[in-house]
């Protein structure tokens, strides 16, 4: 099968191309691209745990936050070593954002193992209680930083690195999902009992789905340290564990199209509500109510799931009670 | 040696015994029934079999090796495919999905080849689609490949997840109420198919089953339960006649 | 001795408080199946409403602290946090009574989060003083208990775990001896033959829903008595402990929901106490996975098994 590959490649070409266009633009809009693209990172790499393989994660930011902190550490104390030339300081950096991605990996096989036998609430709590866990590591890890934070990583981060990853992680969870092998996450996530007596190991499935989701969220982790050049222990609590979760249901579970538009609209979001306060022809309350994002998300949330639970191209049939 | 040996299982929830010191066994291409009164344990046999369940005493053994509280998946790797009571498809996969994610465990590729798709991807994901279709056109199922699996007619949800069971390429089958819901001349075909298939595919089929006419119809050989004990066991005539059977089904006064 | 005898007491009183918001996670999951994530919110709800309506409650009852103003102030915020608890699940939970639970498990997320940055928005994120409404002070042990009465124990402690007790047993009246309370029963245990059996099923939930809300409110008041110091995110923290509590007991049980609490509430003593106080929050994370690993039905549960 040629054709995902052909793509993959058009798509890292398209990637290089455009990231040589991408100096010219506004400060501002530039970050908000890395962002989005470092969103879609996070928000594809849950779809294919919760979306495509039905555990419920309220604990991604946990690896999120791994990936960034091994990461920044490597190129922090590495970084010195090598004398700091180009090449092989971006060399250094792919290897510790890999790095932090494998090291995401393994916590996120951790996290997989023990939540093996939980389901629906109790996952949700106990994938929250090792995010809250990891951070609290964090927190008292002083080479890390602790709670002062850690910063002063050079920004390796661009356009290029950023959507190369993007385009491959898409490429790598359509491709899994497509194919028979992966057809086993989506016969765990419909009736795990059922997939096992058709022969599918449910629990190599649901490992394998933390491990990659983990993986990912790990290297969207490295690349958000080496963009905002600072990274704090609080950047990776709930709640940005939660902002994952939105996007992966506004998008639609199962859909990777439907939560990579999730994660643009959702970082554009709070930069235009920020606008909004400039719009002094609206009342102030209202203005007001803008700026405080997390009410609007908290609304959203409960909206959605009472209006359209599937989200905006959620395959999942969320209307159908499981028997 | 037997494909099947059930040797006196006991399933116990708390104070209750759902199957009671039962002991059968299965030959090849075999077609045996299961019947009893509701609350019997047949369907607890069906799950102690299949892995659902861990029994609390006895020996289950297929092919001479035991199967008692191995995984599912893995006794599905030695050749036991089952079907259930309520039907439980993959409701978000098409109906050729369905049948696809059953032919996982003989895949002979990994993730990695999923992820790289190099020749050998190619070939084995065509075999796949070959076989799959097979089993379709085999079972009429085959024009509606692309639906989604929760959407076709009831009779013909129970019809794919015979064929879903098939794609695992099992030697004994086990078919749980195939006949529920479905009107006389659709058990009719449900009576053919069930031979069908075991004729083509040369599996055992053990049948769970309370339509009378379907067990007596199909089955060479009958194991009846009551209250989770074995109360007889023979040829549709013996226990046509048997009284205890009767009176297990209409009460005392009736044998 | 003494010290650990203090600890006891201490964590008592604490759990006492857990108890009471374990109580309104295992109700509701105990008819619904489902995890009410907002549920320590109510709890923080019941402490500004207490906040709010004490000035002019306790004018009521001759202007100063005082036990028939303190109780007025509870019995006031237990019943806003009941008809908040209703309000909820009527708008929020009701409606999607018949979906899988993950979609109201994320909708109770987004009550919960709709809670505390409401409560940020309008009452103000920084923490504030909770009025006296009880004169707080350490109670004179007699010398005749010889060493015991080096031990610290607040006329706060001593209403805290006193009313717990009260309102623990008239949930239990209400639960063993009434029709409501029997219906609760049948539908944590039947939904179907319980609403078969003429069991109005929307109003039991409502009435589970009023009371857990009731309870958390109190939970909100008490604690109030003793950490006067409350925000809009208190009850992220004390929701959590409670839940666990209620997961130790065994999420359902009523008397495991209070033994729980006064589990959680000892060991948190005696973690901060003999081991360290930076330990306690991620205490409860321990225990909970612990739990779920070794026994998942809880302390005094029952095993679910899912019919195949």
């Amino acid at each position: 099968m040629r054709g995902p590959k052909v793509l993959l490649l058009i798509a890292l070409l398209v990637c290089a191309g455009a990231s040589g266009f991408a100096g010219a633009i506004n400060p501002y809009y530039y970050d908000i691209l890395i962002s989005i693209g470092i969103n879609i990172l996070l928000a594809v790499s849950l779809n294919l745990v919760t979306g495509y393989t039905g555990q419920f994660s309220l604990g991604h930011a946990g690896f999120m936050a791994v990936g960034a902190y091994f990461s920044a550490w490597v190129t922090l104390t590495c970084g010195q070593a090598l004398g700091g030339s180009p090449p092989s300081a971006t060399g250094l950096f792919l290897l510790a954002l890999i790095g932090g991605g494998f090291a995401a990996a393994a916590a996120g096989l951790v996290v997989g193992v023990p939540s093996l036998r939980l389901r629906g609430d109790y996952l949700a709590i106990v994938t929250l209680g090792f995010s809250e866990i990891i951070k609290g590591v964090i927190q008292n890890a002083e080479p890390l930083g602790a709670q002062r934070g850690l910063g002063g990583m050079v920004q390796h981060t661009n356009f290029f690195w950023t959507y190369a990853f993007v385009a491959l992680a898409i490429y790598g969870i359509l491709t899994l999902v497509h194919s028979t092998y992966g057809s086993g996450f989506l016969a765990v996530r419909d009736d795990e009992i059922a997939a096992e007596s058709m022969g599918i190991n449910t629990t190599k499935y649901k490992v394998l789905a933390f491990v990659i989701g983990a993986f990912m969220a790990g290297i969207a982790g490295g690349l958000y340290a080496h963009f905002k050049q600072f990274i704090h222990p609080e950047g990776f609590n709930f709640l940005k564990s939660v902002d994952i979760v939105v996007m992966v249901i506004l998008g639609g579970m199962g859909s990777t199209a439907g939560v990579c538009l999730a994660a643009v609209i959702l970082t554009i979001l709070p930069e235009f509500l920020r606008t909004v306060s400039d719009y002094t022809w609206l009342p102030a309350p209202v203005r007001e109510l803008a700026e405080n994002r997390m009410i609007l998300y908290s609304l959203l949330l409960i909206v959605l799931m009472l209006t359209r639970p599937q989200g905006l191209f959620g395959k999942v049939d969320l209307r159908r009670k499981k028997p | 040696m037997s494909l099947l040996e059930i040797e006196n299982v006991t399933m116990q929830f708390g104070g209750l015994k759902c199957v009671n010191d039962l002991t059968f066994r299965m030959d090849d291409n075999e077609l045996v029934g299961l019947i009893g009164p509701n609350g019997a344990g047949k369907t607890t046999v069906f799950n102690l079999t299949t892995g659902v369940y861990r029994p609390t005493a006895g020996a289950i053994r297929f092919l001479g090796r035991s199967v008692a509280g191995q995984r599912p998946y893995k006794i599905t790797g030695r050749g036991i495919a089952r079907t259930f009571q309520n039907i439980r498809l993959f409701s978000s996969l098409s109906v050729f999905d369905n049948v696809r994610t059953a032919c996982n465990m003989h895949l002979r590729h990994g993730i990695s080849h999923a992820l790289f798709r190099g020749r050998g991807y190619a070939a084995e994901e065509k075999e796949i689609h070959a076989t799959v279709m097979e089993l379709l056109e085999i079972f009429g199922l085959a024009g509606m490949c692309d639906r989604p699996g929760a959407s076709l007619p009831y009779g013909d949800q129970r019809r794919l997840e015979i064929v879903r069971a098939l794609a695992t390429r099992p030697k004994l089958l086990l078919l749980d109420e195939p006949a529920a819901g479905m009107n006389p001349s659709e058990k009719e075909h449900l009576m053919q198919l069930i031979r069908f298939t075991k004729e083509k595919f040369r599996l055992a089929i053990l049948l769970v089953e309370h339509d009378m006419k379907v067990v007596m119809g199909i089955c060479e050989r009958i194991v009846v339960l009551d209250y989770g004990s074995k109360i007889a066991e023979g040829t549709p005539e013996q226990i046509r006649h048997d009284p205890k059977v009767i009176a297990a089904y209409l009460g005392k006064e009736a044998a | 001795m003494i010290e650990f005898l203090q600890q006891l007491i201490n964590g008592l009183s604490q759990g006492a408080i857990y108890a009471l918001i374990a109580l309104g996670y295992t109700m509701v999951f105990g008819v619904l199946r489902f995890i009410n994530f907002a549920h320590g919110d109510i709890y923080m709800l019941g402490a500004f409403a207490g906040f709010y309506t004490a000035p002019k409650l306790l004018a009521l009852t001759g202007g100063g602290p005082s036990y028939a103003g303190a109780a007025l102030v509870l019995v006031v915020a237990m019943a806003l946090c009941a008809v908040a608890g209703v309000l909820i699940e009527r708008v929020c939970y009701r409606p999607l009574r018949a979906q899988p639970r993950l979609t109201v498990l994320i909708a109770a997320i987004g009550v919960s989060l709709f809670l505390e940055n409401g409560g940020q928005f309008f009452f103000g994120a920084d923490p504030q003083a909770f009025p006296e409404i009880i004169a707080d002070s350490a109670i004179e042990l007699p010398a005749s208990w010889g060493g015991f009465s080096a031990l610290t124990v607040t006329v706060g402690q001593v209403i805290v775990i006193g009313s717990a007790i009260v309102l623990l047993a008239g949930l239990r009246a209400v639960v063993m001896h009434t029709r409501t309370g029997m219906a609760m029963r049948a539908l944590s245990l039947n939904p179907l033959a319980a609403s078969l059996m003429g069991v109005n099923t929307d109003a039991v939930i409502s009435f589970t829903f009023g009371i857990g809300s009731a309870l958390a409110g109190a939970a909100g008041i008490l604690t109030s008595i003793q950490q006067p110091s409350i925000d809009p995110l208190m009850g992220i923290n004390a929701g959590l402990k409670a839940f666990v509590a209620a997961v130790l007991g065994g999420i359902g049980n009523i008397p495991g929901a209070a033994l729980g609490g006064v589990i959680i509430g000892i060991l948190e003593a005696l973690v901060v106490g003999y081991v360290n106080p930076t330990y306690r929050d991620p205490l409860v994370f321990v225990v909970l996975i612990l739990v779920l690993l070794v026994k998942p039905s809880g302390l005094l549960g029952k095993p679910e098994r899912e019919k195949v």
